[in-house]
């Protein structure tokens, strides 16, 4: 197989997926978060304050989930297929709570009726905790595995096979995670009564975190044993989960400090790590089949051809930049504290 | 139901939801793009009030052009995924540059667009315009190249066989430029031109008639009937090209297009007609031979028909496509009579006193939509049975692992979702409209431009 730099090109294709999928977790994941908070937030100022802070963000990191979509289609096209089409139904319900994220942040401050607002209040918070959920549940099923026959097709059940207490169990905890991350930036972006408020809130967001996450590590080296075979096998990678642990036990300590900066930069640091676990515990398989084994989608026959893998690295390597720069420029457009004001945006 | 009826009805239907949206904000931005350039040209505030009056209504239909289209990239793999499989190398890299070069600029510019007219130089802002309109151009090319190439595929070799064969690239730019793509990609921009440039020409005919905002309505009216003009008549030169196109690559359409049974025989172009299919008969006003002149300019030379064709090979809804088709011509034939008209109106300058024109500009901006609606089911319905022109069958193209009560669930949360999109974006537009470009109470010619602008902006911020 042709290799470049010494990795072969499916190799490249899944560390451009993993890397599109972990910045679109930490991009949207504080979006989600401060939905998710939303409606603890009581006056309707607040919730004013809290929506703007992503207001002006929020879709052009939407648009990583569409990048991360799109190479995932064009570069692991059997992994896509199977994917979406066994998950049928926890993808469509994400696709309708995107649908009512997005009007709900677009449309609530377009009419000034009380029920008007705090319907769409509703339905932000609600669609923002649904999809930290459902995005958390279907890493859930992935990491489990499901039956796949010899065309790489999914045999096992239809409606709600999605739903088992592994993928609750992750789906949960990546809740939590949003809430700490989207907290933490909620706490960058405003001052005063609203403030003081969320640090409060952010204390309880870290215990559940914390708590959450051990549960799910627990049962996942009692019954997801699958998982954890590799770093049984290669005592050295132990640093990864070693590096997710200490970054997690640095976010209490920095908020304890009032450092939201470092904070924030830790949680993302979090996800980020999260994401590199994940690859270790699967690589080269994208998806296990929990029959028979050969029947797993791997990296390699599930890629599209080299070809395609090689126009598209080309792809990335001239828009990947200019997207960074766009994101540069609208995040300096719009940085610093939301206020509240006819000259603000 | 079967899981190939549900799927194919559940893809209709949230792909031509999908297309109301883009038309509006492709055409919408490029008006946005004039007006803002006039005012940075001329200084007139009055240009500046246009173009934010334009960017509050385009948020709208972007906002939900956005949340649908997203819908559309995962449904793919949903409920096709063996056409996932099958056109991933291609499919999938024409959806991946979408994503990186179209939405990045699209959205990151967005930001600016929307929330930006305090924040940054008023030639920055219109570099973000500029940005979100170029960006939503660019992801119509990338969308009608992935679909051109379904209709006309070029470039690529099969391997592999049974459930895994797959089509690969082999050659990248004849993937691109595949014989269909630029014909469409040129059609379906003008569409959304038309689509946009009807409804400000038809919001503002309304301000004009019930007295509100008449002098900048009478600017934009005018500037946009220029667009819309030059628009409509360069829709006919792509649709005509686009035709001759399906004569050559997909010559079973174009029989359906024309309901032409008769394998070899010179063709004839019908104005309007019903077919019968059983009897392969249209009853109809027809040019005799009319369909041979247009393609070979020659009123005798035979016109392949659908009989060529083995009955599991051709398209089996002769009749919709056919109405679907003609119904396109008619309201392009329409919008052309109706711009120049309009124009000649203009040049005697008559253009604003006869009030049943300005009225049929009202109710005209359904017009475009329909048009690109019309077109897209003709093109996409006379494609059948095959999803990828003579490569892979639509009933092979499914998911064989969603089961029919699945779809069916999700077609209804479908429907009951977008019945409210649709209501609220009536509400909105119809607010929008009625509010207008700013407050006329507070009407004041002194410090009209201050005031109006002051007036926008809060509007905005809201
Ligand atoms: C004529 C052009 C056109 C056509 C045929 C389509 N779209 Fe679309 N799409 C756009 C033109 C567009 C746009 C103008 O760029 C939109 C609409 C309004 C908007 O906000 O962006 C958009 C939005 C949009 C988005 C959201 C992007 C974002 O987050 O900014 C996605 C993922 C898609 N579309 C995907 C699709 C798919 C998979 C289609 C085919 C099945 C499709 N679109 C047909
Ligand atoms: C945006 C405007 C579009 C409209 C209004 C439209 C319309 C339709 C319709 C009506 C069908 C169903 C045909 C039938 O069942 O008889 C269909 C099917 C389909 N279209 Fe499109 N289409 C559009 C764009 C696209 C694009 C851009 C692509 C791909 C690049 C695409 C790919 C497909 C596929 C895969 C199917 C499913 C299989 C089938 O039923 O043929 N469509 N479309
Ligand atoms: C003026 C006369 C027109 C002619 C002769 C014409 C011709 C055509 C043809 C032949 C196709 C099929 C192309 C294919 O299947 O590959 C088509 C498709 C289409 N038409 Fe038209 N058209 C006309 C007017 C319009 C107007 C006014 C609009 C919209 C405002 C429109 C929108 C579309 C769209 C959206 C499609 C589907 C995309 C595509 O296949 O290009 N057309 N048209």
């Amino acid at each position: 197989m042709e290799t470049f730099l010494g990795l072969d090109y499916p190799t490249w294709w899944f560390l451009v997926v993993g890397g599109l999928f972990s910045g679109y977790a930490i991009l949207d994941g504080f979006d989600f978060g401060a939905g998710a908070w939303h409606m603890f937030f009581r006056q309707n100022k607040s919730r004013e304050i809290a929506l703007k802070a992503i207001d002006p963000t929020w879709h052009g990191n939407e648009v990583w989930l569409v990048i991360g979509g799109g190479t995932l289609f064009a570069g692991f096209p059997v992994f896509y297929g199977t994917l979406l089409s066994a998950m049928y139904t926890p993808f469509i319900l994400f696709l309708l709570f995107i649908i009512f994220r997005g009007i709900s942040i677009k449309f609530r401050n377009m009419e000034e009726m009380p029920w008007w607002r705090k319907m769409w209040d509703w339905s932000y918070s609600i669609s923002s905790i649904m999809l930290a959920v459902l995005l958390g549940v279907v890493v859930g099923n992935v990491l489990n595995g499901m039956p796949l026959d010899e065309n790489y097709e999914y045999i096992g059940g239809g409606f709600f096979e999605f739903l088992n207490p592994f993928s609750i169990l992750v789906g949960i905890t990546s809740l939590a995670l949003f809430m700490m991350h989207g907290g933490i930036y909620l706490l960058l972006k405003t001052e005063g009564k609203l403030y003081d408020r969320l640090q409060d809130l952010l204390k309880k967001g870290i215990i559940f975190f914390i708590v959450s996450y051990l549960i799910t590590t627990v049962y996942t080296l009692l019954y997801v044993t699958h998982l954890s075979e590799v770093f049984r096998e290669n005592q050295a990678l132990f640093v990864v989960p070693l590096l997710v642990f200490l970054s997690i036990a640095n976010v209490p300590r920095l908020v304890s400090k009032k450092k939201y900066g470092w904070a924030f930069i830790f949680t993302s640091l979090t996800i980020a790590l999260l994401f590199v676990l994940v690859a270790f515990e699967l690589f080269p398989r994208l998806l296990l089949s929990s029959g028979i084994e050969a029947n797993s989608i791997t990296i390699y026959n599930a890629a599209a051809s080299t070809k395609t893998l090689k126009i598209m690295m080309g792809f990335v390597a001239v828009g990947g930049p200019l997207v960074l720069l766009y994101s540069f420029f609208v995040y300096r457009t719009f940085w610093g504290k939301v206020k509240v004001d006819a000259e603000s945006y | 139901m079967d899981v190939e009826i549900l799927s194919r009805v559940q893809f209709a239907f949230t792909i031509a939801f999908h297309y109301i949206y883009p038309p509006l904000s492709i055409g919408i931005g490029l008006l946005m793009v004039v007006f803002e350039s006039l005012y940075i040209r001329t200084k007139n505030k009055q240009y500046e009030v246009l173009a934010k009056f334009w960017t509050k209504i385009f948020a709208i239909t972007f906002g939900i052009g956005v949340v649908t289209g997203i819908v559309m990239e995962f449904e793919f793999g949903t409920n096709w995924a063996t056409y996932s499989r099958y056109v991933g190398d291609i499919f999938g890299s024409a959806l991946a540059a979408e994503g990186i070069f179209a939405f990045a600029l699209e959205s990151s510019a967005l930001g600016v667009l929307l929330f930006g007219w305090n924040r940054v130089k008023p030639w920055v802002h219109l570099v973000a315009t500029l940005g979100v309109f170029l960006g939503s151009m660019f992801s119509a090319v990338w969308i009608v190249v992935a679909n051109s190439w379904q209709q006309t595929p070029t470039g690529y070799h099969i391997v592999g066989e049974g459930m895994q064969a797959r089509a690969e690239i082999v050659d990248f730019w004849a993937m691109v430029f595949n014989p269909s793509s630029v014909d469409r990609l040129t059609h379906v921009w003008l569409g959304a031109f038309l689509a946009g440039s009807f409804l400000i020409l038809s919001v503002h005919a309304y301000y004009i008639l019930k007295g509100r905002y008449v002098e900048i309505s009478k600017k934009a009216f005018k500037i946009t009937l220029v667009v819309a003009t030059i628009s409509s008549l360069a829709q006919l030169f792509t649709g005509h090209s686009s035709a001759e196109g399906v004569a050559v690559n997909q010559p079973a359409k174009l029989a359906a297009f024309e309901g032409h049974f008769d394998a070899e025989a010179p063709g004839d172009l019908y104005l309007m007609g019903w077919v019968d299919k059983e009897n392969q008969k249209v009853t109809g006003l027809k040019i005799p031979g009319g369909l041979s002149f247009m393609l070979h300019q020659d009123f005798e030379t035979p016109v392949t028909g659908l009989n060529a064709f083995p009955e599991e090979d051709r398209p089996s809804q002769v009749n919709a496509v056919f109405q679907f088709y003609h119904l396109m011509v008619a309201i392009g034939m329409f919008l052309i009579a109706l711009s120049l008209f309009a124009m000649w109106q203009w040049k005697r300058g008559k253009l604003f006193e006869k009030k049943w024109l300005l009225w049929t500009f009202v109710f005209t901006a359904i017009l475009p939509q329909l048009a690109n609606q019309f077109g897209w089911f003709a093109a996409e319905m006379g494609r059948q049975p095959w999803v990828v022109y003579g490569l892979l069958r639509t009933s092979d193209a499914l998911s064989k692992s969603v089961q029919a009560n699945q779809v069916l669930f999700s077609l209804i949360l479908f429907f009951i979702v977008y019945s409210i999109l649709l209501l609220l974006f009536i509400y909105l537009m119809n607010k929008g409209i009625k509010n207008g470009p700013y407050d006329e109470e507070n009407y004041d010619e002194g410090s009209l431009n201050k005031a109006i602008a002051g007036v926008v902006l809060n509007d905005i911020n809201k």
